[in-house]
């Protein structure tokens, strides 16, 4: 069994050859700010402090990035120490093609929302920046782990900040969104430990890299792949456990929503992508057929949603189970173009929809209101503003020359060339997004024509939107650097796959 | 010196009872903390310690001492919460005290008994201190007398039923020694005899433990008895229970399919009850105790594990137990001015009031529900993993889906002290000693989640 488990860790894993221990640096950056602001009292110091912790994190995932080798599938900037022992389980950190952007988005997005908390956020700012770094750090730690239970505690670590952002500083319904919140995510990550423990059991060890690509009988892994999917499901959210969401979304902080919209979502399709498909690859296929199914299910019904909705916030979200559709049809459409196309659209979905609740919660310091009526016409008002949010808009809807046209893309292709008809529907789905983003586009910049005084953008709402503007025209218009870094990892996931379908 | 522990507990009890005659009543807090601090010094010190006493009925080994260690650490802890609270009358101070060294006297002696009439009169030693301290109680006047005659009549009850228990064990193999039954018990362990003989002896600590079906009391004491007697009932007597859960069990290693069953269904039935009458609750204790009543059915999964990862995941949990279960009561102490019962409704705006007090409860809860990276989660994981790998799948997923449910009423816990806004806001003041307390509670819970391997390797290595 040793010697099993060294050959799964020479063969995947590449050990950090960096002269300090760079993951564990970026993981536990932030939990040093945080703790660092639990001894403050200066709210304006606790706001600086986050703000620097959140500059110098990124600073450092931004020296991964570059020391980051495209040409290798293998796990880089390996770390690996014993924990504990008697039941095999380790400390051991790692990233490939597939957590190198998640890192960077999660890292770029800590900043960002700090800043655009610095006025919202009246009450307990010192907490509150506290929970923020704290998901940050739990957020960095699930996508760097390569050990399950290492895994699993991040996974489970990131809900009690995000129960709390949510439940103190959450609007007035936050007391039913932050428990059905977090009632929901447990359910589903109680099977997940049920499934990780099975899978020790088999292995004889928690790590990740040991349980991939096995050749489990075909029971386990269908049990397996059911209580992954659940866990993962719910994450995403699939149709028909997307109803947490909303809720959750509406009554959330901006910065919360930032978080959960672009960051936890991603926690779900990543898990399909690191876990179920690596380590249940017969499962996945036998039951790829059900999960397009909901991810069409999910495209279309989510964009029917969108269009009856009078709520800014509402309608983000829902239009975030339309995206997350693409990307596990993406996923589950088991081709290169699908699964590179997946990868891009998490990325995609989580800077614009990101910088859409970023737009509402700019609008709603104003008015606060979240009513798309209450923000209508601003058009005249606000011109800077509604330049962003059109700009946000027309990318989420796919508009060619933006990041998500190129993600989509991907994925139509992928899903075409294996299933015509969910392709068929994917595309209704993708006509919709427009109907209904070019509706709240058209509402918000000419519909109503009073005169109000609303004032426009500050300078630090367009230094924190502006970065995000550079990612939607870079992907959009030339997306090479960012596919090129993530090929090899998701061709070998990809040919690794189609060696199961035989 | 082998009885170093026992012999001292017994000063710290004499030494009370003297206080009790004269009429001094200054400085008896101080007096008691600075006791209990050394009685765990003591324990400590002698941790090492191996032996055999009284013709074998009284065996010292790492086992004992590790749980002497951690009865004496709860009694510490408990003195130390307790503080200078004003829940006793004055005049029976010096009896209240004595009668707690007292029965943590007779717990220490139960977890190194290694014979059955050993085991019964050390089991009485602690359970008659516990009947006579319930009714202290300042300011109630009935609810704690009930509670007293019920602990008194279940304790009687159950203890009778594990005499008879008993009584079968002696009939099939002629000792009253535990190391000769477990030479000649193997053969009976597949017969309805000896299944049924082992389920009665270890009714009297499932009775401690509040399993269900002996879990009757628990809702009532802890209702009924004064906050501090509670945190004591609560923690410290499951320790010693899960002590000898884990001693008698070990008769059964051989294996026996039925009692294995019988174990699950016990395990399966104490979680699932539990936690579902738990989610009803407004009273806070009696929240803690069908909460009690859940994590007695959790520990199961240890102990009918029969093997040796699952006792010391078992010790473990009951170790992990004892911390959080102490730090939610310690709110519970400190949020109640007069000694009076506190229901959910008071704890509205907690975190306003005393930010720290509303952690405290947070993490306790949160360790209770077992969400990493508490050490509840890690302890319920030990204890998931050690039944997995003797193949019960199916008490593992009911433990699982009693997670979920279970999370409904600790999340209201921090709920109410977190997202409700309270109209009176009246910050709590809490003294250096308070804080302390309240930081070493967390600092406890957090470290035994995430740097389980030094705990776990003694509780091994003690099995």
């Amino acid at each position: 069994m040793v010697c099993e488990r060294l050959t799964a860790m020479e063969q995947y894993l590449l050990m950090n050859h960096l002269s300090f221990p760079i993951l564990s640096t970026t993981i536990f950056l932030p939990l040093i700010g945080a703790i660092l602001i639990l001894l403050m009292r200066n709210e304006k110091a606790v706001k600086v402090t986050a703000f620097i912790t959140g500059i110098i994190t990124f600073i450092v995932s931004l020296i991964l990035y570059f020391n980051f080798n495209p040409n290798t599938y293998r796990f880089q900037f390996g770390e690996h120490m014993p924990w504990i022992p008697g039941y095999n389980i380790n400390y051991t950190l790692g990233i490939d093609g597939i957590t190198i952007f998640l890192i960077l988005l999660t890292t770029i997005l800590a900043p960002i929302c700090v800043l655009c908390s610095w006025t919202a956020i009246k009450e307990r700012v010192k907490e509150f920046m506290f929970c923020i770094l704290m998901m940050e750090t739990a957020m960095i730690g699930v996508f760097c782990s390569l050990d399950f239970i290492l895994f699993y505690i991040f996974w489970e670590a990131m809900l009690i900040p995000m129960y709390l952002l949510i439940a103190v500083w959450g609007g007035p319904n936050k007391d039913y969104a932050s428990i059905k919140f977090f009632i929901y995510t447990l359910f589903g990550s109680v099977f997940l430990l049920v499934a990780i423990i099975a899978l020790y059991l088999t292995n004889g060890t928690f790590s990740i890299l040991s349980a991939m690509y096995k050749n489990y009988s075909m029971t386990f892994q269908i049990w397996v792949f059911l209580a992954f999917a659940i866990a993962f499901a719910i994450k995403v959210p699939m149709f028909p456990f997307h109803t947490w969401l909303p809720a959750a979304h509406t009554e959330a902080p901006t910065a919360g929503s930032v978080f959960l919209a672009s960051v936890l979502l991603k926690m779900g399709s990543y898990g399909f992508l690191r876990f179920c498909l690596p380590v249940t690859p017969k499962a996945s296929i036998l039951f790829a057929p059900y999960m397009i199914a909901l991810s069409v299910i999910g495209i279309v019904y989510g964009g029917f949603v969108c269009l009856s909705q009078t709520d800014m916030k509402k309608l983000i979200a829902y239009s975030s189970v339309a995206h997350m559709g693409f990307v596990t049809l993406g996923i589950f459409s088991f081709t290169l173009f699908g699964v590179e196309g997946a990868m891009l659209q998490m990325l995609n979905h989580g800077v614009t929809t990101g910088a859409l609740f970023l737009c509402v919660g700019i609008v709603y310091e104003r008015t606060h209101s979240r009513e798309i009526y209450d923000n209508a016409g601003l058009g005249k008002i606000t011109p800077i503003y509604v330049g962003f949010f059109g700009l946000f808009s027309i990318s989420s809807l796919a508009f060619p020359g933006t990041n998500n046209f190129i993600g989509e893309l991907y994925v139509l292709i992928g899903t075409f060339s294996q299933n015509k008809v969910a392709g068929f529907f994917a595309v209704i789905g993708a006509v919709l997004a427009a109907a209904y983003m070019l509706r709240l586009l058209k509402q918000i910049a000419w519909g109503r024509e009073d005169e109000r005084k609303i004032r426009d953008m500050n300078v630090r709402e367009i230094i924190y939107l502006l970065p995000l503007v550079l990612f939607v025209l870079w992907v959009g218009i030339f997306p090479r650097p960012f596919v090129h870094t993530i090929e090899k990892t998701l061709i070998h996931l990809s040919t690794q796959m189609q060696g199961f379908f035989h | 010196m082998l009885l170093l522990p026992e012999l001292y507990m017994l000063l710290v009890s004499v030494t009370f009872l003297f206080v009790s005659l004269g009429k001094r009543r200054q400085g008896i807090f101080l007096c008691a903390k600075l006791l209990s601090l050394l009685g765990l010094i003591i324990t400590l010190t002698s941790i090492t310690g191996k032996g055999w006493l009284f013709h074998g009925a009284y065996k010292i080994d790492l086992f004992s001492q590790v749980f002497k260690v951690l009865l004496s650490f709860g009694f510490c802890l408990v003195v130390f919460m307790l503080d200078t609270k004003d829940e006793i009358e004055e005049g029976y101070l010096p009896e209240y005290f004595m009668f707690l060294s007292f029965s943590t006297l007779g717990l220490m002696m139960l977890v190194s008994s290694v014979e059955l009439i050993s085991i019964v009169i050390s089991l009485e030693v602690s359970s008659y201190s516990l009947y006579v301290i319930i009714p202290l109680r300042k300011g109630q006047t009935k609810i704690q007398l009930e509670a007293s005659m019920k602990y008194l009549f279940f304790g009687a009850i159950s203890t009778g039923i594990m005499l008879y228990g008993m009584s079968y064990l002696y009939g099939m193999c002629h000792s009253t020694f535990l190391s000769e039954i477990l030479f000649i018990f193997p053969k009976f362990i597949d017969q309805p005899i000896g299944i049924l003989a082992l389920i009665l002896t270890l009714t009297g600590f499932f009775f401690k433990l509040s399993l269900f079906p002996f879990h009757f009391w628990a809702p009532d004491i802890y209702e009924g008895a004064s906050n501090a007697t509670t945190t004591f009932i609560a923690t410290i007597p499951k320790i010693a229970g899960a002590a000898l859960l884990i001693r008698i069990t070990m008769l059964a290693f051989a294996g026996s399919s039925q009692f294995v069953s019988i174990l699950i269904i016990l395990s399966a039935l104490s979680m699932t009850f539990g936690n579902l009458v738990a989610l009803v609750q407004k009273d806070i204790k009696r929240l803690l105790a069908y909460s009690g009543i859940a994590h007695a059915g959790y520990l199961m999964m240890g102990i009918l594990a029969l093997s040796r990862d699952g006792s010391a995941s078992a010790i473990y949990y009951i170790t992990i137990y004892l911390f959080m279960n102490l730090a939610c009561f310690y709110v519970v102490i400190l949020l109640s001015k007069k000694g009076e019962n506190i229901v959910l409704n008071d704890l509205v705006g907690l975190s306003k009031r005393a930010p720290l007090l509303a952690f405290t409860l947070a993490v306790s809860a949160f360790s209770l529900a077992g969400i990493p990276p508490t050490g509840g989660f890690t302890g319920k994981l030990f204890l998931f993993t050690s039944a997995f790998r003797e193949g019960y799948l199916t008490i593992v997923i009911i433990g699982a889906v009693n997670t979920v449910i279970s999370i409904f009423y600790y999340l209201n816990l921090v709920r109410m002290s977190y997202s409700k806004e309270s109209p009176l806001i009246e910050p709590i003041k809490l003294s250096f000693h308070e804080k302390a307390l309240c930081y070493i509670f967390i600092f406890l819970i957090l470290y035994m989640g995430i740097m389980p391997f030094g705990l776990l390797g003694i509780f091994t290595a003690a099995i």
